[in-house]
């Protein structure tokens, strides 16, 4: 990305990372090409399901992977906070951040496709099923985190207490899941007595657990890739702002 | 002649903040902790600036979901849990915000921080006045709610889960009410930051109230208060822990 917009300008060079970035970025365009062959061609359709509900069932992937790059980015935002609470390098509270905005636009993409999913095997876009309320409260929490950096003008003000909050919003998640499914539990009336998980399930056969294997692949190259980019663009940006603030 | 001896060499300024800490040991802490506490408490006494606020809030936010509710749902006693949460986690904002926002508008923000205690003490203190604000204005929810909702809620459990859901949420509140004191947007953004977080609570909470007000499902009691008391102790922790690094720069 930020090749583009260096290569506008002939004095500054492309360097070693520059490229990286780019294979990077062709290896992520590679992994969604082939996740896309595999979920609608190379997957055999769900055997036990049948009509709307099969091929509804091939969004399964892209929610998985969606899903994967969400719990990838924020597992690394938990390290970046810590990381930058114990060493004070703002490039780890960086990492914080980027991998925050790529994890809630996965986050997004996880809701988003588990609605359309949901319409035709569950009839209904929503239920208040543990997954769904853990994702959409830690949705909610990391766009506060968001808005919350937003407000702070201090740069390492803005780090540190970031930093606090996604330590604290990391922790709330599996006490938010456990509470919702005990719930839930307690609350089996949803859908009529039976289990939510239960209703569109689906046996895995081997060219299925392959396409899984293949989202994960995709979607964590994916991840990598445009959190690397937003790392960069980060550090960029706040280079840009000691230049400006040295020139005033 | 005489050859001078090194000046002494002043301890570096960590010891200085390590004696501070430790003198006096436990016993001091406590009474450090004490008189945040009881300043707080003095100065709500003097200024009644929060509790009437809080107090008027959550009074109507109960008449206003019992006049929401009380059209579309048969039996009222089966909102009353989640609405006495919900009204005490909005109404615990407004005391939260003013904890840090009060000591802002003062000016004395820095008098306090300088006091010779240790940060964790300050925190303790604040925590412990938010404890007894929000805990006063759910003495006086707690029977509005039996008069709108027709539901008795002093059940001794209920209380207990009351409190430690309570101990929680200042627990976490007051820490989050730190950071937000000195930012532009801090009375707007403290309950986008907190709300989320308290979800854990919420439920416990709720399911707790609801339990007691059905009589029904007292297996799960012990779950659910192990649930307050797990949240109460790690966050607890991590904010004393994290509490420190929230006033590094001034």
């Amino acid at each position: 990305m930020s090749t583009t917009t260096l290569s506008a300008r002939p004095a500054i060079r492309t360097g070693g990372w520059d490229v990286a970035q780019l294979v990077l970025n062709l290896l992520a365009l590679a992994g969604m090409v082939a996740l896309m062959w595999a979920a609608l061609i190379y997957a055999r359709p769900a055997s036990n399901l049948s009509g709307v509900e099969q091929a509804a069932q091939r969004i399964f992937y892209i929610h998985m992977g969606c899903n994967f790059g969400a719990l990838a980015a924020f597992l690394v935002s938990l390290v970046g906070s810590i990381v930058y609470l114990i060493t004070r390098e703002l490039d780890w509270d960086r990492v914080t951040q980027a991998s925050v905005e790529v994890g809630t636009l996965c986050g997004i993409g996880t809701t988003l496709t588990g609605a359309i999913w949901a319409k035709p095997t569950w009839n209904t876009y929503w239920t208040w099923d543990p997954r769904l309320t853990t994702v959409t409260i830690t949705l909610l929490i990391y766009v506060a985190y968001l808005l919350f950096r937003n407000g702070i003008d201090n740069r390492h003000t803005r780090a540190r207490f970031g930093s606090i909050y996604a330590l604290f919003a990391f922790l709330s998640i599996p006490m938010t899941y456990f509470s919702a499914r005990w719930f839930r539990t307690i609350h089996p009336v949803v859908f009529g007595g039976e289990n939510a998980e239960g209703q569109g399930g689906f046996a895995i056969g081997p060219s299925m657990g392959q396409t899984v294997f293949v989202a994960m692949i995709a979607f964590c190259l994916l991840f990598s890739a445009l959190m690397i980019a937003r790392w960069r663009q980060l550090r960029l940006q706040d280079r840009v702002e000691i230049l400006r603030e040295e020139l005033t | 002649m005489i050859e001078h001896a090194p000046p002494p060499s002043l301890p570096p300024l960590e010891t200085h903040r390590a004696q501070m800490q430790t003198e006096g040991g436990w016993g001091a802490y406590r009474a450090k902790v004490w008189a945040v506490m009881v300043k707080d408490l003095r100065a709500e006494l003097r200024a009644k600036e929060v509790f009437g606020l809080m107090a008027t809030f959550s009074v109507l936010a109960v008449v206003l979901f019992g006049l929401a509710f009380d059209l579309r749902v048969p039996n009222s006693a089966m909102i009353a849990p989640g609405v006495l949460w919900v009204v005490i986690l909005f109404a615990g904002v407004l005391g939260l915000n003013r904890t840090f926002g009060a000591e802002v508008d003062r000016g004395s923000l820095a008098a306090l921080l300088l006091a010779p205690v240790d940060r964790s003490a300050i925190y303790f203190g604040k925590l412990l006045a938010n404890l007894v604000f929000l805990l006063v204005t759910e003495a006086l929810i707690l029977p509005v709610m039996l008069v709108i909702f027709d539901v008795n809620l002093f059940h001794p459990t209920l209380l207990l889960g009351l409190l430690l859901g309570t101990i929680g949420y200042v627990a976490v509140g007051t820490l989050f009410a730190a950071m937000t004191a000195s930012i532009r947007t801090r009375e707007s953004m403290l309950p986008v930051l907190l709300l989320p977080v308290m979800v854990p609570v919420l439920m416990a909470g709720v399911r707790v109230s609801a339990i007691l007000i059905d009589g029904r499902g007292q297996n799960d009691l012990p779950r659910w208060l192990g649930m307050l008391v797990a949240y109460d102790a790690i966050f607890l922790i991590i904010a004393f822990l994290v509490f420190d690094l929230v006033w590094e720069e001034q």
